[in-house]
């Protein structure tokens, strides 16, 4: 199957042009709803993902409500645009799989204990998808939980690592992801260094698996530079403003 | 060790401190290292470490005043929604100035639903619904201005150091400004010029809140106003 399409070419690059080790162009933008009480926009290569973030609020079904702790809920959603052949807008089997993982990959990082009975919604809505989408989906979710508000103990940053052509390579986009031998997924968070997302799909060995890890985690690290500055612009735009303006 | 300047801006887990120092507001304590857990401006004073959000929900606090909607009414008292998660509750005791005979009074004849009030939190935990009181001076139903929401992150901005900044409002525009530490505020004024431009400085407010030389720069908004329409 492999021997149609080539991943790898002569120079060592992939088909975007990218070093195995290069992630997408990526840029992020906090604030974008203003119904919501926190939102985020994310754009890592052809993957465009909107999050908006609401709570915590009372929760509907009442007999839902937890005594002791907040309910994260989570919906991971694919627009019916968002890839080449029409996606059915109900929720596919892959998006209930996937709201799962990310709620799982978020949890740890909430205080979600400090508001009893309440919930916590995230809405992940995938507007153009070219892979690395439950990766870009929690990125943005942590950025619009932090934007919301929400107490954290640490942001939550995602990153895939692939093996493509005997190759292990960052941040696969979706020919990648299809034709590739293996995808690891990687949610971290990078202040407690605790990973909170690990999924791998196909094969690769032992010394693989743990250079892919630590190749996701240093992706992560990346990613999560450009998070912190995306949370900041949004403040940071109006006190240059401002205060500039004064002098 | 402190990692970052007085008022920066910070995000939920960047390393704040470490040493001997006491987390405060909106951080958390690992070993002896302090974490920010919101966004928002870190201070440092003294020992205490502590971040000054810049969004939150409002979640009730005992002695709080807030600003209410009357959502329902019971046999025994009423739901109120003070724009927080949990449902606020005002037991008809806590509202009427007699003794209260459920055979005689007709509770919606004193608050009906849509109706608004000042209130004040007389019992929360994270047990039980907030319950409420209007029984106090300056406390009940709320008659006449203009209501406006803003971020209950804000309202310590709005109040200012020491009320500074409302006080300085209230004189500027000359209108009766309530702040419920909900994230509700009442404007009430003589005029709607007035009420206008009560309510102009407070959209400012919010939006610059995390700047410094708040007050001075609203102070100056305002009189440029009156001065352009005098």
């Amino acid at each position: 199957m492999n021997e149609k399409v080539k991943l790898i070419d002569e120079n060592g690059l992939r088909v975007d042009g990218r070093k195995p080790d290069e992630l997408r162009p990526i840029k992020m933008e906090v604030g974008v709803l203003s119904n919501a009480d926190g939102s985020a926009y994310i754009e890592q290569g052809k993957s465009k993902i909107l999050v908006a973030v609401y709570g915590p609020r009372e929760l509907h079904p009442r007999h839902l409500a937890l005594p002791d702790r907040a309910l994260l809920r989570c919906r991971y959603h694919m627009a019916p645009f968002s890839v080449e052949e029409r996606k059915s807008p109900a929720p596919s089997r892959r998006e209930i799989e996937l709201s799962k993982v990310i709620k799982e990959a978020l949890e740890p990082a909430i205080f979600l204990e400090r508001f009893p009975r309440t919930s916590i919604d995230v809405f992940i809505e995938v507007l153009q998808a070219d892979g690395g989408t439950r990766c870009a989906g929690t990125t943005a979710a942590a950025l619009a939980l932090a934007d919301a508000g929400i107490p954290m103990r640490d942001l939550v940053v995602a990153c895939a690592v692939g093996k493509v052509d005997g190759v292990l390579v960052l941040d696969l986009n979706d020919i990648e992801d299809k034709e590739g031998e293996a995808d690891v997924p990687v949610a971290y968070m990078p202040n407690l260094g605790f990973v909170s997302l690990l999924q791998m799909d196909g094969m690769l060995t032992v010394e693989e698996f743990e250079q892919a890890l630590n190749l996701a985690i240093k992706g992560c690290k990346q990613i999560y530079k450009l998070q912190k500055e995306a949370l900041k612009a949004k403040y940071l735009a109006i006190k240059e403003e401002v205060e500039g303006c004064l002098q | 060790m402190l990692y970052f300047e007085n008022r920066e801006i910070v995000t939920p887990g960047e390393l704040l401190a470490e040493g001997n120092y006491i987390a405060g507001n909106n951080t958390y304590k690992d070993g002896s290292k302090i974490y920010a857990s919101r966004l928002g401006l870190v201070e440092y004073e003294e020992h205490v470490v502590q971040v000054i959000a810049l969004n939150t929900v409002y979640i009730p606090s005992v002695g709080d005043q807030v600003i209410g909607k009357i959502e329902d009414v019971s046999i025994f008292g009423w739901t109120v929604d003070i724009n927080s998660p949990y449902k606020a509750i005002l037991r008809a005791t806590d509202a009427l100035n007699k003794p209260f005979k459920q055979q005689k009074d007709e509770l919606t004849s004193f608050l009906d639903i849509g109706d608004l009030i000042f209130a004040k939190i007389i019992a929360f935990d994270r047990t039980i619904d907030p319950i409420l009181t209007i029984k106090e001076p300056g406390l009940g139903k709320i008659t006449q201005g203009q209501l406006i929401k803003v971020p209950p992150a804000k309202i310590p901005r709005i109040i200012g150091r020491k009320a500074s900044m409302i006080n300085m409002l209230k004189r500027e525009t000359k209108c009766k400004i309530t702040v419920g530490q909900n994230g509700i505020v009442l404007i009430s004024g003589s005029s709607p010029e007035h009420e206008r431009l009560a309510i102009m400085a407070i959209e400012k407010i919010v939006r610059e809140a995390h700047t410094s030389g708040l007050t001075d720069r609203i102070a100056e908004m305002i009189r440029k106003e009156k001065g352009e329409k005098q």
